[in-house]
């Protein structure tokens, strides 16, 4: 308690850098504050450490290299405004390879050798899974940006949550009305042959039939497949809606080859952006796309609604109308995944200011914190649009997009309602210890 | 689809798969064969050529032909000089002993990885193809017993597709032409069939090993400058022409160019057709098992002599 | 030799002796770190017995180090077997698989034998992810707290996870130390170095080849399953390529056909990874350029080199 005042040398220096970069941005009158005067208020000054798991490398670094510069805009961001409780946040970043071994490795890293009082970030599910064991067991609160149901599945624990991003079930059975009453009701699924591939078959295949519709064919294409045309003949020809969604590098080859395939003959198509994530829209070969439809978590191109908080995110993190970097504009963003990371940074200031934290030994409080929250209103903070949590099922839901390509570009034709994406509770991690 | 139109799609996308691999694997073959060492970084000297060639055409910018064209000729010298040297300084150095190689070359794999990422970063970047127009196909059938012409729904390829069996085919038989007909090609044959005695007879056998390292590179950096408008240059892009080509390799009968080239269009095929009859990741299993089983009654390859 | 005895026994004795103390001292991070590296060293281990002893380079040894993970995981999770006989079930599987690719690849010879073992092993790799329902593909799945206990102790306690990933690292490492004494090991070094001589000599090398791929794919599915138990997880990750190729470089950078190789090769690049990952997010560079430079100094490994220079008498 006597500690107080001391300037964080060593242990913030990212800080320092990160409100330098907000001196040069012209930031509020609080940045021209020296740093120790800004946290003065709190008992210490040491920084949060808040533990990235980054895909720096490996099949995910498309994605990683987004989620990096989201998660350096948010905490930027959470420090020019006091940090939480009055202390700053440090970014502490592990490439974990996209590999869950490694995945896990990095989450006892954080635990056991930084020092760290949570852990985020984490992308794609294999790797969310994998740590997710070694984050309940170590009792660091795991606040993954994930999308995949394995959260609110009830597979995983009480230390990790999902409360920036809604998971793929919703997304998926959110999307079925608007399919069967717009598009057509006899649909061709194709999607990669592993799970999050076979959650989107299970959830869309169930959620189109109660509307009256039906899937006539799943295709499932194997993981390390790198050409696709051998696929489609399996396609039945009264096929009306083609509904697909692949990630990987190979995204940009499988839909110019689904646009070579069909010709000037094609059915309504549906993605998910998946298959366009982090991919140029004006790329070679993909003028077919004119006129089918995505979802999006959160559209790419501004739109002519375009919300302030969604003009003050992408001014922040640097992200241009057309959802590309503002230095390169063929550099596409993962613009419908990465303001997870951007929410979940805010929902852990909440939390942890709710639950007054202090450091480790609070980390219960902190999970308890926010397992209480339920409304999360659109704001700067929540920038994609106004979210609900389940503190039950450590699951956050939210509006879906759907958007359609005009001339090139994405716009919005639709957005789901919140309840639209609900389905019964599948677990209540509450019950279980802290 | 029906059977008989969606079987000659499948033979079709099957031919350029066997085309492209044709290429890297013969590259590979070529090391094999002469030096007797497994490169395990064949595979990046692929990625290698496909992330050149789009930095090439980058820069060229101008019509996507002109870009392209300079692509071909300048990426695989590119690739070529620099296996060359990676030979001279490291694989020469370590005698070409077979296990240390396997290990320098995984050394040399992450390396040349880490540097793309590094670079070129972690985006699948597309390269717009000289040409590429679909062109539909015709199929049969009979109607009253009259034979007739109609266009199945989705039976097509492109012209550039066709361009890349052709193209492969020209260099491939280039490359068999300089093996059997040229001095180079000679010296090659005579280090691949007995090292110490081609020393003897003066040939230079350590240029002729850096040349063939640099050829077999190049070999595979051509291949993907050929695929790269199809798919996509990325730093990961490697791995699977690498395992694709070890497999084409063996069943070839170990470095016999004939045998890679029928050994290539087995899998290709193969992988094609196969998937006509089963559910894609089924069709894959079995296409591995098949050619597994080629080699387990077959231990010499399809197209090799038994050696006693 | 009996000198030579004494010495060897109060290396690896000495070995065991301070990876059993290690536990007490070290601070929680390297203290779950080790707990890893001894459970994949065993794993290592395994393939040595192949690769260093019998000089048959697999590459597919993840097909048995998957089989043991997913035997395991799946009778747990499907069949809601006990701790106990989940693990037998994982090494039995890991066996029979074993079995089964000893008799098909044996019809093969170098080159043709690794790429057949590379083939079964993806052939497996696709399997798991065509029986998706079951395996959850790529994601995997979770073995839940609960099923971790083994002998009335929680495997996810630190203390009991260590223990019990030293105990298995003592299992895969007397082992190999027993059959490299032994007449057994003798024949296999035999086959290695001259298998024309070793079939003049009246042995049946066919027989001893088939024993000992089966004894390191069971090395390796026990290896598999401890792993799986020890940190929870069960994916699919574990079955490509890439974790055929690990146990290759983990041997050889320590010392193929050395017992003490394995432990030293995967501590060694796992420390690589982590300490240079610390430095800069280009680590794999910094690997690769570590692998050549070995390979162009230390061409046996880190302890052949040892062998070669100072210590005749390690097996």
């Amino acid at each position: 308690m006597t500690k107080f005042k001391t300037v964080p040398v060593t242990g913030a220096q990212p800080t320092r850098r990160d409100a330098l970069k907000t001196l040069a941005l012209g930031g509020g009158a609080a940045a021209a504050l020296p740093l120790w005067a800004r946290y003065a208020g709190a008992q210490t000054s040491e920084p949060i450490k808040v533990g990235f798991q980054v895909h720096r490398t490996g099949i995910g670094a498309a994605y990683g290299r987004w989620y990096d510069r989201t998660t350096s805009a948010a905490a930027a961001l959470i420090n020019e405004q006091g940090g939480i409780n009055g202390r700053p946040l440090e970014i502490v970043s592990e490439d974990d390879g996209t590999d869950p071994k490694r995945g896990a490795e990095v989450v006892e890293k954080f635990a056991t050798q930084h020092n760290c009082d949570i852990g985020f970030g984490t992308l794609f599910s294999h790797v969310v899974i994998g740590s997710a064991p070694r984050a309940g067991e170590l009792k660091l609160p795991y606040f993954v940006v994930s999308e995949g149901h394995h959260v609110a599945s009830g597979m995983l624990n009480r230390y990790t949550l999902q409360p920036g991003i809604t998971d793929v079930k919703s997304q998926v059975q959110a999307m079925a009305p608007f399919v069967a009453d717009n598009l057509g009701k006899k649909i061709t699924m194709i999607f990669p042959d592993f799970a999050f591939g076979h959650d989107h078959r299970d959830y869309f295949t169930a959620a189109i039939e109660a509307q009256g519709g039906e899937v006539l064919e799943h295709i499932a294409i194997p993981p390390t497949e790198t050409s696709f045309t051998k696929y489609f003949p399996k396609i039945p020809r009264d096929t009306e809606v083609i509904y697909h969604v692949m990630v990987g590098p190979a995204v940009l080859t499988f839909v110019k080859e689904l646009g070579e395939f069909f010709g000037p003959q094609r059915p309504e198509m549906f993605g998910f952006i998946d298959s366009l994530e982090a991919v140029d829209l004006g790329s070679p070969g993909l003028e077919f796309l004119d006129g089918t439809y995505f979802w999006e978590g959160n559209p790419r191109y501004a739109q002519d609604n375009q919300s302030e908080y969604d003009a003050f995110f992408r001014e922040r993190v640097g992200v241009d109308a057309n959802g590309a970097s503002v230095s390169d504009p063929k550099d596409a963003s993962t613009y419908a995944h990465m303001f997870g990371c951007w929410e979940t940074l805010h929902v852990v200031k909440a939390g942890m200011e709710s639950a007054g934290y202090q450091g480790p030994k609070d980390r219960a409080a902190l999970i308890e914190a926010v397992e209480a929250m339920t409304d999360m209103p659109h704001s700067n903070a929540h920038p994609q649009g106004a979210k609900i949590f389940n503190g039950k099922t450590h699951q956050v839901f939210g509006h879906q997009y759907v958007t359609k390509v005009v001339d090139g570009k994405l716009l919005l034709v639709h957005t789901t309602s919140i309840e639209d994406t609900y389905y019964p509770d599948e677990v209540d991690y509450t019950t279980q210890a802290l | 689809m029906d059977f008989g139109p969606y079987l000659m799609l499948a033979t079709l996308e099957g031919t350029v798969t066997a085309a492209v691999l044709a290429l890297t694997a013969s590259g590979l073959a070529l090391v094999f064969g002469v030096m007797r060492v497994v490169n395990v970084a064949h595979g990046e000297f692929f990625m290698l050529g496909a992330v050149l060639a789009w930095w090439v055409t980058h820069i060229v910018g101008g019509s996507a032909a002109i870009g392209f064209v300079a692509a071909l000729i300048v990426v695989p010298i590119l690739v070529g000089v620099l296996a060359a040297v990676t030979d001279m300084t490291i694989l020469k150095r370590i005698d070409y002993d077979p296990e240390r190689t396997i290990v320098a070359t995984i050394g040399i794999l992450y390396i040349l990885q880490q540097v793309t990422l590094m670079t070129y970063g972690p985006d699948a970047r597309p390269v717009t193809p000289p040409f590429n127009t679909r062109i539909a196909l015709p199929w049969f059938e009979f109607v009253n017993g009259e034979p007739g012409i109609y266009w199945p729904w989705g039976l097509s390829i492109t012209s550039y597709k066709l361009a890349v069996i052709g193209a492969a085919s020209v260099v491939l038989m280039g490359l068999w032409l300089l093996m059997t007909r040229s001095k180079l090609g000679l010296l090659m044959r005579a280090t691949e069939q007995d090292r110490d005695m081609a020393l003897a007879f003066g040939i230079p056998v350590e240029r002729i090993y850096a040349v063939v390292f640099g050829l077999g590179a190049a070999m595979a950096a051509l291949a993907a400058v050929l695929i790269v408008p199809i798919q996509q240059a990325h730093y990961l892009m490697g791995a699977d022409p690498l395992l694709l080509s070890f497999i084409v390799v063996i069943i070839g009968g170990l470095g016999s160019l004939p045998g890679t080239v029928l050994a290539a269009l087995l899998i290709g095929l193969s992988d094609g057709i196969i998937s006509v009859f089963f559910s894609p990741t089924l069709a894959k299993i079995l296409a591995t098992l098949v050619v597994a089983m080629v080699l387990v009654f077959r231990p010499q390859g399809l197209f090799g002599a038994k050696r006693t | 030799m009996s000198g030579d005895m004494r010495k060897s026994l109060l290396l690896h004795g000495g070995v065991l002796v301070a990876l059993f103390t290690l536990q007490f001292v070290l601070p929680a991070y390297h203290h779950g770190n080790l707990a890893r590296i001894m459970v994949l060293a065993s794993y290592a281990a395994g393939f040595n017995l192949l690769f260093g002893y019998t000089g048959l380079l697999s590459l597919g040894h993840a097909l048995f180090f998957a089989a043991g993970l997913y035997g395991m995981g799946l009778a747990m999770s499907q069949f809601g077997a006990g701790t106990g006989l989940a693990l037998g079930v994982g090494v039995f599987l890991g066996a029979l698989i074993g079995g089964l690719v000893a008799v098909l690849a044996l019809r093969t010879e170098e080159v043709a034998f690794m790429i057949v073992t590379l083939m079964f092993a993806q052939a497996g790799y696709l399997t798991i992810l065509y029986f998706g329902a079951y395996t959850r593909g790529d994601e995997g799945f979770v073995i839940a707290q609960a099923d971790r206990v083994f002998l009335g102790r929680d495997l996810s306690n630190p203390q009991s996870r260590y223990f019990f990933a030293f105990a298995i690292f003592c299992v895969s490492f007397v082992m190999c130390l027993s059959v490299v004494k032994s007449r057994f090991g003798k024949v296999l070094v035999a086959i290695r170095e001259n298998e024309e001589r070793a079939r003049m000599l009246g042995y049946d090398v066919a027989k001893y080849k088939f024993a000992a791929i089966v004894l390191s794919a069971t090395l390796s599915a026990l290896s598999g399953a401890a792993y799986g138990l020890l940190f929870g997880y069960v994916g699919a990750s574990f079955a490509s390529v890439q974790y055929s190729i690990f146990p290759l470089l983990w041997v050889l950078l320590g010392g193929a056909g050395t017992v003490l190789g394995p432990l030293v090769g995967t501590a060694f690049m796992f420390y690589l990874i982590d300490l240079s990952s610390g430095v800069t997010t280009a680590y794999m560079l910094i690997a690769g350029v570590v692998l050549v430079v070995l390979t162009l100094f230390a061409p046996q490994g880190l302890l052949g080199e040892m062998r070669r220079r100072f210590w005749k008498w390690l097996p």
